[in-house]
């Protein structure tokens, strides 16, 4: 791209490449800030959206990778690269100004790296404790169990409450450390344990009556540690652990993670895998927004819709079940194609249920989107503008909702998507009912591509051959695809070994997580629970 | 037709021919005692598994269907469960407040269960100030309620418990002149009086436009009254977990999960005795032998299928709809039913003076 070539042209400090439609931008850590305060806030392109902070650890020195996107050319990515090479006190200057979603991103990096992000206003760890000795994704971090015994006590609130900041008080930095809550709120805590968390999320809420003056996040609860798993994993084992990551959409991540290393091997994967697993994606999405619906009809109190949704879900889990032998985690796809063949009723049963499916649509409309409370509730109430959710990197449905074009299969198509004939569903009020119409607008699209592709799954062989051993060349590999609930990239960073040297899964609930803490302040108690239903963030894709 | 009366006269000519007035009566207060709060549990027992029977019915399931046919026995064990559950010691609560606010909700119950004329003769109390008296009693509940919330020294607990006492404040002055409507048409306040009068027309039929308008406000502010539907700020499962009775266990919650059931029933009951005539069968003035085989049919079986027909709405109604928010909740009371209830009383004074 000409625009961005002359965008780089204009930092001298930066050394740059381009590969496939991905510019690596690589500046001194000094001038980081500038560099990205330049490409954020230029007048000719703006690179507006933030899609990833990854933390690195190159053995000798720490780095941090920014990739960067601009809505108005989605497929270019900009991965803005910096190190520092002390491993004692790294510190980094913070983007968090920027973007709205990096403050949270470098708490992330900081909680594994120990990278400290000057000016971040808020650095306490994310996932972990903040007793943990050590940061777990460093080359050198001790596994001793002694060093973090399991805890017996419960984490300390003042740890909770209290945000260590690195500022630059008159042009000298200052340790301070800032309170979150004045000791006189009302503070009411909802989870881990809480029926409308959609999995252990705790959410500290600070109340005046029944408005909601702050929301805090607290993450971790069922922190795995996959990405540190996957590195002393080999690729096919891996695998198995990103279905476990956003469990609704497990056999997108998958797939993602298949796409990544199959650019990596440069394999040629059949043109039938390919449809397969691209008609098994789109019932996942399907399978997503109905329990998405069904969940958030439920938050507001509506139980039989929540029925309805599982029981249509269920006919989606029934053919999955059948033709991949598992039903929630469908692990299905394998590198270089798909794990066994379709099961000879898959395309009948397939057809059958898209009929149905639509007429089900119908009903869910009748018995909740035409109801006049669930109207009343929803309209007017979690205003999120296509700026603030391009800057919150609120992607997927909910970017959509507020009319951000953001749908990787259309900016970046992958599998058959280029053989399917569909229309990304875009709104613009950017309210909470856009933001629940529009999943059951998605499922009808999604009707749509399956339709399409399901009488041409062409023959032929449904997974190339690979070598026993799967090796990645030495490189970098970025893969994006669109989950249900908004953009899933893998980033593999491999030295040749058969495991990756280091891997990153964007979340798409973590940003929407804190999507959550802006759009909610000045709702009320309902309300909170109501946008957490709309936004339909799954928390073991936060924990990872 | 055939009455109750007959069986209670007898019992009470029975004891009198044996024992003195003073002791017979004392016998009498025990026994309508034991037999009501015998039908209390077991109407309780019975709702629970009508509740969960229909709640399948509308989300396209089977419902309990192990214990006994059709699972009908599944209420009773879940009954002995409960019995046999631990109470927990909470920490840090008020325990005289803790255990009376489920006292008080079960006993307000109680007082308001033991008004309902479900007979001619099958009347526990039948005060000349009938309406009265449900009100008043029906009221002390959220007293327990608000308890509750309170002495559990919860947040969750707290604010359920401030979200009921606004709730149930505010649908209680619909429910009252809803039912002052009534008041007006049928001229008295005693329940056995109201019902007798609706022996050829119910008073829906008898007061018209007004009493539609009176029973319609009467079954959404009762409805609201029972903290059910999408009226149950004050519990908000997906909210406030289970709202004020969230630290409660073993049958201390069963009181509470007892007199939520009754309460819907005991609305009904209300809603049947004031607007459907009680236990009174369908007369239609003329047709003589129509009446004749309706009186077949027993005043008490009359009763609870007009009560059940209620229950069934309210069933309906809370399976359908999403919960309200705090703010749509008042303003529905206190900018829609709250006005439409004033005006619908001049209206019924104007229907009582000019039109019967």
């Amino acid at each position: 791209m000409k625009v961005i070539d002359e965008l780089l042209s204009k930092l001298p400090f930066a050394t740059t490449g381009l590969k496939d439609k991905t510019y690596t931008v690589s500046v001194p850590k000094e001038n980081l800030y500038e560099a990205a305060s330049f490409l954020k806030k230029n007048d000719k392109l703006s690179f507006d959206f933030l899609m990833d902070v990854v933390g690195m650890d190159y053995g000798d020195n720490l780095g941090v990778i920014y990739y960067l996107s601009a809505t108005q050319y989605p497929s270019y990515i900009i991965a803005l690269k910096t190190a520092t090479d002390d491993r004692e006190d790294p510190q980094i200057d913070s983007i968090s100004d920027l973007w709205e979603s990096a403050g949270l991103y470098e708490r992330e990096v900081h909680d594994f790296f120990g990278i400290r992000f000057v000016n971040n206003q808020d650095m306490r760890r994310l996932f972990l404790r903040q007793d943990w000795n050590g940061y777990p994704l460093r080359k050198d971090y001790d596994t001793n169990p002694e060093l973090n015994p399991i805890p017996l006590c419960n984490e300390d609130l003042n740890d909770m409450e209290n945000m260590p900041v690195i500022e630059m008080v008159v042009g000298e930095k200052q340790d301070n450390v800032h309170k979150l809550f004045d000791a006189e709120e009302y503070i009411v805590n909802f989870g881990p344990q809480h029926p409308a968390t959609h999995g252990v999320l705790h959410l500290r809420v600070s109340l005046e009556g029944e408005m909601i003056k702050k929301v805090d996040p607290n993450f971790g609860y069922i922190h795995r540690g996959i990405e540190k798993m996957s590195e002393a994993y080999t690729y096919p084992q891996i695998l198995h652990l990103t279905d476990r990551l956003d469990y609704l959409s497990g056999t997108i991540n998958r797939h993602g993670t298949c796409l990544a290393v199959e650019k990596g091997l440069e394999l040629d994967v059949p043109e039938r895998a390919h449809y397969i697993r691209t008609i098994i994606d789109e019932l996942t999405r399907v399978a997503s927004h109905l329990l998405g619906w069904g969940c958030m009809a439920m938050d507001m109190g509506s139980i039989t819709a929540f029925v309805y949704g599982m029981r249509d879900r269920e006919k989606i889990m029934d053919i999955f079940e059948e033709t991949c032998g598992g039903r929630l985690m469908a692990n299905y796809s394998v590198i270089g194609g798909v794990m066994n063949d379709i099961h000879p009723n898959f395309q009948k049963r397939v057809k059958e249920f898209i009929p149905y499916m639509r007429k089900m649509l119908k009903e869910h409309h009748l018995l909740f989107t035409g109801n006049p409370i669930a109207r009343d509730r929803m309209e007017g109430v979690g205003y999120l503008s296509k700026e603030q959710a391009i800057s919150l990197g609120a992607t997927g449905p909910t970017g959509r909702a507020s009319g951000w074009s953001n749908d990787v299969r259309k900016i970046e198509p992958y599998a058959a998507y280029r053989h399917a004939d569909f229309k990304e569903v875009l709104r613009s009020d950017g309210l909470t009912f856009d933001r629940y119409i529009i999943r059951l607008d998605e499922i009808e699209e999604s009707l749509k591509i399956i339709e399409q592709l399901i009488d041409n799954i062409p023959g032929g062989a449904y997974a190339a051959k690979t070598k026993a051993i799967i090796k990645l060349p030495e490189g970098e590999f970025h893969q994006r695809v669109e989950g249900a609930r908004g953009e899933f990239d893998v980033y593999i960073n491999s030295k040749g070994d058969k495991s990756p040297y280091r891997i990153k899964f964007r979340s798409p609930c973590m940003t929407l997580v804190n999507t959550l803490k802006s759009i909610a302040v000045g709702t009320k108690v309902a309300d909170l629970i109501m946008l957490g239903g709309s936004l339909d963030y799954v928390v073991p894709c936060i924990d990872r | 037709m055939f009455h109750f009366e007959v069986v209670t006269q007898w019992i009470d000519r029975f004891l009198r021919t044996y024992l003195q007035g003073g002791w017979a009566l004392f016998i009498e207060f025990v026994l309508i005692g034991v037999v009501v709060l015998t039908a209390y549990a077991v109407l309780a027992l019975i709702l629970i598994y009508v509740e969960r029977k229909v709640c399948a019915f509308f989300q396209c399931r089977i419902g309990p269907n192990r214990v006994g046919p059709f699972g009908v026995f599944q209420s009773v064990a879940d009954m002995i469960k409960i019995l046999l559950k631990e109470l927990i010691k909470i920490d840090r609560v008020d325990p005289r407040l803790f255990r009376l606010a489920a006292y008080l909700v079960i006993i307000a119950s109680i007082c308001t269960f033991g008004a309902i004329p479900f007979d001619k003769g099958l009347h526990a109390v039948d005060f000349n100030i009938g309406v009265f008296y449900l009100l008043a009693v029906s009221s002390l509940g959220v007293v327990g309620i608000l308890l509750a919330g309170w002495a559990s020294n919860n947040k969750y607990t707290m604010i359920g418990a401030m979200r009921s006492g606004a709730q149930l404040i505010s649908y209680e002055l619909s429910c009252g002149l809803a039912l002052m409507t009534i008041v007006m048409l049928s001229g008295s306040m005693q329940l056995s009086v109201i019902v007798e009068q609706q022996s050829y027309a119910w008073n829906i039929f008898r007061g018209g436009i007004p009493a539609i308008i009176a029973f319609v406000i009467y079954l959404i502010a009762g409805h609201a009254e029972t903290n059910r539907g999408p009226f149950d700020l004050p519990e908000a499962e997906s909210e406030l977990t289970a709202g004020y009775h969230t630290e409660y266990s073993g049958i201390q919650f069963g009181f509470f999960y007892l007199a939520e059931y009754l309460n819907m029933f005991i609305i009904a009951a209300i809603a049947t005795t004031l607007f459907l005539g009680g236990w009174m069968p369908l007369h239609i003035p003329g047709w003589d032998g129509f009446n004749e085989v309706m009186d077949y049919i027993p005043p008490v079986l009359w009763f609870f299928a007009k009560s059940f027909i209620c229950v069934f709405l309210a069933l309906w109604v809370r399976w359908t709809m999403p919960r309200l928010r705090i703010d749509q909740l008042l303003n529905l009371e206190w900018k829609i039913l709250m006005p439409i209830s004033l005006l619908n009383i001049i209206l019924m004074a104007i229907w009582v003076i000019w039109i019967i």
